[in-house]
């Protein structure tokens, strides 16, 4: 929690910025109390060189829950998302302010490998490595070093990923043999072979047909079990069904965080409100 | 409004008509190249060819056996130097060039690859002939190397690029370094259009003449080591063409069909080990 001098500096910033805003520390304190939360971020400014794509970012991301991102296009959903593994880094000239917190560790401080090793992440689109299906999920192990038994692992991340039984006879096939909504799935079997803490999803089913979504859909609320997820979408249906947690996000702010279920059926915020029942955005 | 739909599609057939003829024409100038080759060369080309050293003028018959393992030889040398060089430039345009930085480097690439053959040809001349003093296959090597770089630098440059991001943040956000990334990710994806680059730009100085002419200069006879002039077969295609002997004429068209030959056979074998190789285990 933020000390009151820091919170009250916050307030005015915000209020500046973009009035009307609800208090998400407020609002998060007193949903999270019955869990832990696995990312603390206070503060958080980014920048795209001189623009700057998020202010002020306060919000805690609760241990085994799934955390929905929402919000229109271009709001700074999957720069927020991006900043929680330091893939932003890549991108030439970008820089944050503010404290980025995991498991009470600032991954500033960080080093980046482990740091996506504990924070895996899962795109927008496919993206299987031009090799077989084996080579793309112990991709991962290899390069963090792991010298045990691969095909334990393989198999293993593959059945944790519902791809398994679809798969076995033909690992050593290319990935790209496969459909696309196998092919998101061998993308979250590649993330979950190095047993991360936290999977960020960046729309992962937007490019995929009903059923495909159907099963990620299901195998995300299967891996809660074992995985902090934030998942970034642009379905309302999806965020309200999957996340048990939602934040509504406008033009780099955030503006309402709260329970998926009171989100979507109170909002205390009019934005929120005019976003969720497809007003605007 | 019916004459105006006749108009439209006769339009339509003329200029479909009008590419295809060109497309045929560009075709048919290949074909036509190899089957002149063939008709001329094919008489001329027997078992001493390959095997027999150039004969004196007036005798008739011997091979090119020493211009055939010096277009080799001077192929390895300007593969060995200029590939791995044009490679790795090309690596460092696509994945790590900044903005003013990499447009002068690809600027200035394109200007070398614009440097006639013949001043290349010069200045390996002055650079290496003269303080060695003598014409050598290392000098004719330098010389197609220059030549390979750019060629073989802008193309992979070109198959880099055609790697999508998506794959490069797929493999660091499982915490692969940069490095990590471009030898196990971008590089695999990237191979079959590089090692083709890497081909064609072999395949472009295989009948270059010019800047052999003063450095690797012409032998008639075998040449060891590196440090010698040395026969290759465009030099031996110039020489007798421009000679007034029958015979060598004949040779001259012989040399031509080989020299494409292997261009050709070069060319179409990496294609299909290509097209066979799938996706391999790393």
């Amino acid at each position: 929690m933020a000390s009151a001098s820091a919170r009250g500096k916050d307030d005015a910033v915000a209020v500046r910025l973009a009035p009307k805003v609800t208090m998400p520390e407020q609002a998060s304190a007193d949903l999270l109390k019955e869990t832990t939360n696995r990312f603390e971020i206070s503060h958080l400014d980014f920048f795209y060189g001189p623009k700057q794509a998020l202010f002020n970012l306060g919000l805690k991301i609760p241990t085994n829950r799934i955390t929905a991102l929402i919000g229109p296009s271009g709001c700074g959903k999957s720069t927020f998302l991006r900043n929680l593994n330091r893939m932003n880094e890549t991108i030439r000239n970008s820089r944050y302010t503010g404290e980025i917190l995991l498991d009470g560790q600032d991954i500033k401080a960080m080093d980046v490998v482990n740091l996506r090793r504990r924070v895996g992440m899962v795109f927008q689109r496919p993206n299987p490595f031009p090799k077989s299906i084996f080579d793309n999920v112990a991709y991962g192990l290899r390069i963090n070093g792991y010298s045990g038994r691969l095909s334990d692992l393989v198999e293993h991340s593959l059945r944790r990923a519902a791809l398994w039984d679809e798969v076995k006879d033909h690992l050593h096939k290319s990935a790209f043999a496969l459909s696309g909504g196998q092919q998101q799935r061998l993308c979250i079997a590649r993330a979950l072979a190095v047993d991360p803490e936290v999977l960020l999803l960046d729309e992962p089913c937007s490019a995929l047909d009903p059923v495909s979504t159907a099963k990620i859909e299901e195998l995300i609320f299967q891996l809660k079990e074992s995985c902090t997820l934030v998942m970034v979408t642009h379905n309302m249906q999806q965020a309200a069904r999957a996340s048990d947690f939602a934040a509504f996000m406008l033009d780099g702010h955030l503006i309402e965080y709260s329970e998926t279920s009171k989100l979507f059926t109170t909002p205390a915020d009019h934005r929120t409100e005019a976003y969720i029942t497809g007003r605007f955005g | 409004m019916n004459l105006r739909l006749t108009w439209r599609k006769s339009l339509n057939v003329f200029m479909l008509t009008l590419t295809g003829v060109a497309a045929l024409a560009v075709v048919s100038v290949l074909f036509l190249i190899l089957g002149y080759l063939v008709w001329n060369g094919w008489k001329s080309l027997n078992l001493d060819f390959f095997t027999k050293l150039p004969v004196p003028v007036g005798e008739m018959g011997g091979g090119m056996a020493n211009a055939i393992v010096g277009s080799l030889k001077l192929l390895l040398l300007a593969a060995v130097i200029g590939l791995p060089m044009g490679v790795m430039a090309g690596i460092y345009l696509a994945e790590f060039g900044g903005r003013t930085y990499g447009f002068t480097i690809r600027y200035v690439t394109d200007l070398l690859n614009g440097v006639p053959s013949i001043v290349i040809g010069i200045f390996v001349w002055s650079i290496v002939v003269a303080p060695m003093k003598t014409f050598s296959t290392f000098a004719g090597g330098v010389a197609l190397a220059i030549m390979v770089i750019p060629i073989t630098l802008r193309s992979s440059e070109a198959f880099l690029r055609a790697v999508p991001t998506s794959l490069r943040e797929g493999a660091m956000a499982l915490g692969a370094s940069k490095w990590r990334t471009i030898l196990t990710v971008v590089l695999p994806a990237a191979r079959g259009g590089i090692i083709t680059g890497m081909l064609l730009a072999l395949a472009r100085v295989a009948g270059e003449t010019a800047p052999l002419l003063f450095t690797a200069f012409g032998n008639q006879f075998w040449s060891p080591g590196w440090k010698q002039p040395v026969a290759s077969l465009p030099v031996m295609i110039y020489t007798y063409a421009i000679s007034p002997y029958q015979d060598w004429h004949r040779q001259a068209w012989a040399a031509g069909l080989v020299l494409l030959a292997i261009v050709l056979i070069a060319n179409i074998g990496t294609r299909i080990v290509l097209s066979r190789g799938g996706v391999r285990s790393v």
